[in-house]
């Protein structure tokens, strides 16, 4: 708007006019303060009878009024905004467009179009009058807003009779008009005239900013399943029925029909006549191992893509692009649970909110207070020192559960003393119980000023114990016991263990759950006269869940049936914590950043836990040499040899299969394509990250603009009210001297 | 339960449902609760339709005695000139933008408008002080005191208010919420989760199905 500097608004401002103009009070709707307000001095106007002048639009000077007019009663108060700022600040389109139906109407016109042509924004060029009042020359005394109303209430109607029956249903209901309204612009328009006599016409301004963009409601998040999906497999080996698991299962695939699979892998044929023999050049057999594999691989597969996806949209939601924390805005904003109807429950929510605002508060206090050069000195010092204490506790179990595993192998077990079998999973069970307990006492001498961070670091320090237990029972699995098991089922001991560290895992679950809640409870509130409940661990019990998860995924290639039993565990897992937690726990004190807490468990779950499962099998698959007693890829160096000799075979078979070899030659074998794709992925990562970074920028560079945009408002606000504020004292000493003049006619 | 006499015709409520959030059954439980605010006399069909119900009997509802927002809430809604009464249809308003599966959209729009005490568009530093008030309790004691409070006005500002003009707009309200990654997920300004202000079907029961604080602590 190229408007001059020293432009002065030309607003009418007699009281006869107050019914014509188009004002925003008008609307019943609006205002209600500037409306009282706005009343008041228009009482007081009309009472002293004072006659408002009117000013040309450009002119510099100020006019004289006509008629007489008595002192006005007082001084005006030089803060209080005159009628015409506030009926202008009343119509600023960012305070009306939540409230006036014009630009409810005009919002939904231009979302309704958005939706029915796929257009970003409607064209600005075709909309005789814009609704952006920057757009057209806003023009406070021509404002025909009754008639610009009634258009965009029309162009709606049109606009909505446009969409099928569902989708304006759908935009109807999420339009925040009175149901009266919305009947209204269902209906199909006869005529303007028709129109204006069913539904509430009248003033309103056609302002406010056309927002378009229909925002998509987040779907439902994916959850990575329990355990991967298998299809038809062999029959499990090891998952006996007894706790120690060692029984009389058969091992793994001991079957006829895989041997002879497995012989005519290495002789041709060696099946019956009359068999697949016959039809080779036509068929190829039955190749078990290579099946075996094939499913473990899949399945594998399908849950690395479904975590890394559901991993990346947590992070994205969690974490997005210039979004600052607003921790006060959305506590003060979002945390009434409208839910609570009992006078108590209502008072214990208030009570809950406060103590969660004050906490916020000291907070923020807190980091902004300065700390000095010792205290910060000592806390490091402090932290050092608990770190060292976890490491070390960490280190001390791991050399611990080596050492007990060595006695193990140093005395072997005999069939008849399979409890004995126990010894190496309870111990392993017994330090997992411990250690976060002790973790969480040593933490305790560190007192952290933020509560996230200290969950954040016990939930580090609980996965590097974890993690470090479990990495050293893989080597003492394929390392060790590989070795001295020459003769035996290695892989069925493998999956036995595994099975018994699951099972004893959930009993020791059952009995943390028993003493750490149930018999906490009792012993403070009968003995310690206490009336506190422990507090639900959230962080403790869903690492616990990871590290039962990891052990599912380390047994899967050798306990085919650990996810059933996984599954099984995990239902009554639940089942027995929701139990505990309604009667035994309270509610954690300091609230939950959910979202970002979610974010941050899936990766765990990504990260450590299925990475390490997949690294294992991996090495399983690749290096290790299956045992030569038992299993489907007993006459083989390592188990993926299968693959390979399944190529040889297939090169053999024939013309009609050759795109198999070639592509295992030349895509699999081959590590030239490999380098190639992760190049052009890491590529593309680097090129996103830098798309992210450049948004940022501007981001911030918008958020600058909003801000000066806001000052822009801020001055020109100021400016309006010193010009009014200019033209009452004249108005007023005006009056002042036409009073003197009428009572001393003789001073001239 | 109920006389034919005080039930609503097909075509209307099959237009309560396409416009509103509402289920049938809500929507017919929302009558025989509205009904049974009025005088016994004026409880046809065709008068519950017309007729305008007090504020004060309104807030008398179980559900929205210990909503401290219950008044704001009540006004918001109202369609009379005097904002002082709600119609039948303000009432399927109220319930509709309150269910479960309205959207945040609207949700956010009428959150503002509840949060705006003094009507004037935006949530200036009066209004936002008096929304903290009502969050924290109505006793004197269980206040912030001043100096508390004006920190945390001004750090709600400088969090929110994106344009420094010292008031919090729709716009700006709207994008705090709906940027902030819990909203996104599953909170919302109006009833986390479950739906908030369910009638329920006996007036002597309460509706809240819960009273245990673990399970409302944890209604995410």
């Amino acid at each position: 708007m190229a408007q001059p500097l020293n432009f002065v608004l030309h607003v009418p401002e007699t009281p006869e006019d107050h019914g014509q103009e188009p004002s925003p009070y008008d609307e019943s709707d609006v205002h209600d303060s500037f409306h009282q307000l706005i009343q008041e001095q228009s009482r007081w106007v009309a009472e002293e009878g004072l006659e408002l002048q009117e000013r040309e639009r450009g002119a510099g000077a100020p006019q004289t009024t006509g008629s007489g007019s008595r002192i006005p009663p007082g001084p005006e108060d030089a803060g209080a905004p005159s009628t015409a700022t506030l009926r202008i600040l009343a119509s600023m389109p960012s305070r009306t467009i939540g409230r006036s139906r014009g630009a409810i109407i005009s919002q939904y016109y231009n979302r309704t179009v958005q939706l029915r042509r796929r257009v970003s924004r409607p064209e600005l060029r075709g909309v005789g009058r814009s609704a952006r009042p920057s757009l057209r020359l806003y023009d406070l005394e021509l404002d025909p807003a009754a008639l610009e109303e009634e258009e965009k209430r029309l162009l709606l109607v049109k606009e909505l009779q446009g969409l099928t029956v569902a989708q304006r249903d759908h935009m109807l209901r999420g339009m925040p008009l009175g149901l009266a309204e919305k009947r209204c612009l269902r209906s199909v328009p006869v005529g303007l005239g028709r129109l204006q006599t069913h539904c509430r016409g009248g003033g309103g301004l056609g302002g406010g900013y056309p927002l378009g963009g229909v925002r998509s409601i987040p779907g439902p998040t994916l959850m990575p399943p329990v355990s991967p999906e298998r299809r038809a497999g062999p029959q499990g080996g090891s998952g006996g029925a007894g706790l120690a698991g060692v029984g009389s299962s058969p091992a793994v695939a001991g079957s006829e029909t895989p041997a002879s699979c497995n012989s005519s892998l290495t002789r041709p044929c060696a099946l019956p006549p009359g068999g697949p023999c016959g039809r080779e050049a036509e068929s190829l057999p039955y190749n078990m191992p290579l099946a075996y594999l094939f499913t473990v691989g899949v399945a594998f597969f399908i849950t690395c893509i479904t975590l890394v996806y559901s991993m990346s949209r947590s992070f994205g939601e969690s974490y997005r692009v210039g979004s600052a924390s607003g921790v006060h805005a959305v506590t003060v904003f979002c945390s009434w649970d409208h839910k609570v109807t009992q006078r108590r429950a209502s008072r214990l929510q208030c009570d809950n909110i406060r103590t969660h605002l004050k906490e916020l508060l000291a907070e923020r206090q807190r980091r902004q207070g300065p700390r000095s050069a010792c205290g910060r000195l000592r806390h490091v010092a402090v932290l050092g020192l608990v770190w060292l204490l976890c490491l070390g506790t960490t280190v001390g179990c791991t050399m611990a559960v080596y050492a007990f595993s060595e006695l193990m192998i140093k005395s072997p077990v005999s069939a008849d003393q399979e409890g004995a079998l126990l010894a190496l999973p309870v111990v392993v069970c017994l330090l997992n119980l411990g250690a976060p307990y002790l973790f969480r006492c040593l933490a305790a001498l560190e007192r952290q000023d933020s509560p996230v961070l200290e969950v954040y670091l016990a939930i580090c320090r609980n996965l590097i114990f974890k993690m470090a237990i479990l990495g050293i029972l893989c080597y003492h699995w394929l390392g060790r016991r590989v070795g001295t098991l020459k003769d035996q089922c290695w892989e069925n001991f493998v999956g036995q263990e595994l099975y018994r560290l699951t099972v004893l895992d959930f009993i020791f679950v059952l009995l943390d759950t028993l003493f750490g809640e149930l018999v906490w409870r009792l012993i403070s509130e009968k003995k310690l006269k206490r009336r506190e409940k422990p507090e639900f661990d959230i962080a403790g019990n869903v690492l616990e869940l990871i590290y039962g998860q990891t052990l599912t995924w380390l047994g899967v290639l050798f306990c085919p049936l650990l996810p059933a039993v996984q599954i099984i565990k995990l239902l009554l897992i639940f089942y027995v914590k929701k139990t505990s937690l309604m009667a035994n726990c309270q509610a954690p004190r300091r609230p939950w950043l959910a979202s970002h807490m979610s974010t941050v468990f899936v990766s765990l779950l990504c990260f450590p836990s299925f990475l390490g499962a997949a690294v294992f099998l991996c090495y399983a698959v690749w290096q290790v040499k299956p045992s030569s007693t038992c299993g489907p890829f007993r006459t083989l160096d390592t188990m993926y040899e299968a693959g390979k000799v399944w190529v040889r075979r297939l090169e053999a078979a024939g013309p009609r299969v050759s795109w198999l070899p070639w592509v295992h030659r030349y895509l699999v074998e081959n590590t030239f394509p490999i380098y190639l794709v992760s190049a052009l992925l890491l590529a593309v990562i680097y090129l996103n990250i830098q798309v992210v970074k450049g948004q940022r920028r501007v981001i911030c560079l918008l958020k600058e603009q909003i801000s000066n945009e806001g000052e822009d408002k801020v001055f020109l606000i100021n400016r309006l009210h010193s010009v009014y504020e200019r033209k009452e004292r004249s108005r007023a000493g005006r009056s002042q001297e036409t009073e003197r003049l009428v009572d001393h006619p003789d001073a001239w | 339960m109920g006389s034919s006499g005080s039930r609503l015709s097909k075509e209307l409520l099959a237009e309560y449902q396409d416009l509103t959030f509402l289920t049938k059954q809500e929507i017919l439980l929302a009558h025989r609760r509205f009904c049974e605010l009025l005088p016994p006399e004026h409880r046809s069909v065709e008068e519950s339709l017309q007729i305008r119900v007090s504020l004060e009997q309104i807030l008398s509802l179980p559900e929205l005695k210990a909503n401290p927002f219950k008044e704001r809430i009540c006004r918001v809604f109202s369609t009379s000139p005097t904002r002082d009464s709600l119609s039948f249809e303000d009432f399927l308003d109220l319930l509709s933008v309150f269910s479960d599966t309205a959207t945040p959209d609207i949700k956010s729009h009428y959150a503002f408008r509840i949060f705006d005490f003094d009507d004037d568009g935006t949530l200036n530093r009066e209004d936002l002080s008096h929304l903290v008030n009502c969050l924290t309790g109505q006793g004197e004691d269980t206040r912030l005191s001043a100096s508390e409070m004006k920190q945390l006005i001004d750090n709600i500002l400088e969090e929110s208010d994106i344009d420094r003009d010292g008031t919090i707009n729709l716009s700006e309200f709207q994008h705090v919420i709906s940027r902030s990654p819990d909203f996104a997920r599953k909170h919302d300004p109006l009833f986390s989760c479950s739906a908030p202000l369910r009638l329920s079907c006996d007036r002597s029961h309460s509706v809240c199905p819960s009273k245990h604080p673990v399970r409302e602590a944890f209604h995410c």
